[in-house]
């Protein structure tokens, strides 16, 4: 299972890495948040995948039961989520503002501001 | 009350940013709400900066949740003496404010956005828990993204879609590297992870997630070859929002690198140095070349800001106590020295109505203040004595010295030479020169008195002179913090060790 996860890691930031490198900003956006989904993704297999095995305590103990499944990488992986959920709309709302500015989707109209 | 004195200088930004939301309607409230809670920020940080100096450090459990198993807020000599500033700054730039923020950028929430950019900045600088400072780096982006493309025009949105993806870009990064640290170690807490690390350098998988956030951390700072959205991005707001950028947010990167590179991953600092150290020379280098190659004032500014931290990344390379002393100091004057910079090419504007040099000049006879008030920082910046930039530079050079790094203190010699051959074209253009008869120039819209404007530059210039004068305290102070930062066994047994106490 991890390893699944990890190839498809893999493929995210390939695929992120290639929109980035393309010339319109729509897929700069998009190899921003295939990235950033990527980590996402990653952050949730490193902590270990098992399962079935929520880390719930039984009523009459005080630990779970070994072996468990690590709740802190989901739990970090929920707020990047979020995170990256919220930053994604504002990407999205600045690059609408910024191609009715510029007039156009073509990364190179946008080099006002360079050297 | 040593863990109020800790949380006073993150609550009270957001604080005052809710409250501002309710004081929407009027214009006035908003002003004096944002002086008034980033002042109240700045008393509360020396008040913290008080209590670290002498505690040295402070140490907070959130919900009173043991370490490392809960969130942590710690602050020792480094991170209050940045905090200090950081409020110094939030405190001066909201007074300028006043004068150069239009009402429509008010009434869409400036002072709000400003101080949930403290918040963050402040978060950042005193969170002990490595997932908890992404946290705090997307707070203090997410408003920083709003106040950089806020204005709408065509080159804000320019400037502020690079500024937004690499900062994504950044983000991602960071977020990788720290679930890789926490799948090796199986823990967030920074002082837990270096303890992990001292007693099992497995050094293959923590390198690479230690590459991670010297890439992230490094896009923040701006360090090469990291650096090209800054130059592209920070000239175009309001001088106010890029003078606050330009204090802070490029240093929240530098501290993250020292915090990471002399607390976390410290046990293999040996492999990175040379690393490290080439980035430092090449930031300082490229900085300045390209500093000396623009013909606008903002655009220069911004290209000192990427050459002068690699001053600061090379004090971290050095990693001796002088050189990490010199650092902090050369931090502290750095941000003084370059909010004040830009907040001077915001008056240049607004009685110019430009910032190209080709189109200013004459201001020594027509404004002969500005010139005393730009002459201070801009050379303190250069490194002529007896101002702070002299001193930083001075100690950032003995410390190479001592460890006879000849090539390193060869280029930070050169870039001071060609800093300060930039400043001397700004002199000589914008300041000296005749003003342009053929460039009719006119003066921007007046949202506010000039005092409001030229106060804080005062202050500032004040401030820069006095560190100058009387360097001896701070300095002795940074090399007070940075021997906390050579031994990172003292933070690590400050944070694990009291939250084990009175417990089962």
């Amino acid at each position: 299972m991890e390893a699944l996860i990890a190839v498809l890691v893999g493929v995210l930031f390939a695929a992120g890495t290639y929109s980035l490198m393309r010339r319109s900003v729509v897929k700069l956006v998009i190899g921003v948040l295939l990235i950033s989904q990527g980590a996402n993704l990653l952050v949730f297999t490193v902590g270990g995948l098992l399962a079935g095995r929520p880390a719930l305590v039984p009523s009459d103990g005080t630990v779970p039961p070994e072996p468990y499944g690590d709740p802190l990488p989901q739990a970090m992986v929920l707020t990047a989520i979020v995170i990256g959920f919220g930053l994604a709309a504002f990407l999205l709302a600045l690059v609408a503002r910024a191609q009715e500015a510029v007039g156009s989707d073509d990364i190179n109209a946008y080099k006002n501001t360079d050297t | 009350m040593s863990e109020l004195s800790i949380l006073l200088p993150i609550m009270i930004p957001l604080g005052g940013a809710i409250a501002l939301l309710f004081g929407y309607r009027s214009l006035a409230v908003q002003k004096v709400g944002g002086v008034v809670f980033s002042s109240l920020a700045f008393a509360a940080s020396l008040y913290l900066l008080y209590v670290t100096d002498c505690a040295g450090h402070v140490v907070l459990q959130v919900g009173d949740w043991s370490a490392p198993f809960g969130i942590t807020l710690v602050a020792d000599r480094f991170s209050a003496v940045m905090v200090a500033v950081s409020c110094f700054m939030g405190a001066a730039v909201a007074v300028y404010a006043l004068s150069e923020i239009d009402e429509y950028r008010l009434r869409r929430f400036f002072f709000p956005l400003y101080l949930v950019l403290m918040f963050g900045v402040n978060g950042a600088f005193l969170t002990g828990d490595l997932f908890n400072l992404y946290v705090w780096f997307e707070v203090m982006l997410i408003a920083s993204f709003v106040l950089i493309s806020m204005g709408g025009k065509r080159a804000e949105l320019e400037g502020g879609m690079k500024y937004v993806c690499l900062n994504l870009l950044s983000s991602a990064m960071f977020l990788a590297g720290a679930g890789i640290i926490y799948g090796k170690t199986g823990t967030l807490n920074m002082a837990d992870i270096a303890q992990v690390l001292i007693h099992a350098p497995d050094s293959d998988v923590v390198i690479s997630s230690s590459m991670l956030l010297l890439v992230s951390f490094g896009i923040k700072a701006g360090i090469f070859p990291f650096f090209f959205w800054l130059p592209a991005s920070y000239h175009t707001p309001p001088s106010t929002v890029s003078a606050i950028f330009a204090g802070l947010l490029t240093k929240v990167g530098v501290y993250a690198l020292f915090r990471a590179y002399t607390l976390m991953f410290a046990p293999i600092f040996d492999e990175v140095q040379p690393i490290i150290l080439f980035f430092s020379i090449m930031t300082m280098i490229t900085g300045v070349l390209g500093a000396a190659s623009h013909f606008d004032m903002r655009r220069i500014l911004s290209f000192h800001i990427v050459s002068q931290i690699g001053y600061m990344v090379l004090g971290l390379a050095f990693m001796t106590p002088l050189a990490l002393a010199a650092a902090i100091f050369y931090l502290v004057h750095h941000i003084i020295v370059k909010t004040n910079l830009f907040l001077v090419s915001g008056v240049v504007v607004r009685l110019k109505g430009s910032s190209d040099l080709a189109k200013v000049g004459g201001l020594c006879k027509s404004a002969p203040w500005l010139a005393a008030l730009f002459f201070i920082p801009a050379f303190s910046l250069g490194g002529i004595p007896p101002l702070s930039g002299f001193w930083a530079k001075f100690a950032v050079v003995k410390a190479g010295l001592e460890i006879e790094a000849w090539i390193s203190i060869t280029a930070a010699l050169l870039v001071g030479v060609l800093t300060l051959y930039s400043m001397t074209k700004i002199w000589a253009e914008a300041f000296w020169k005749k003003q342009p008869d053929e460039q009719e120039t006119v003066p921007t819209e007046h949202p506010g008195p000039l005092g409001f404007m030229v106060a804080p530059i005062a202050v500032m210039a004040v401030a820069t002179v006095l560190i100058g004068l009387f360097g001896e305290p701070l300095f002795e102070f940074s090399q007070r913090a940075s021997a906390q930062l050579m031994n990172p066994q003292e933070y690590i047994s400050a944070v694990l060790g009291s939250g084990m106490e009175g417990r089962p």
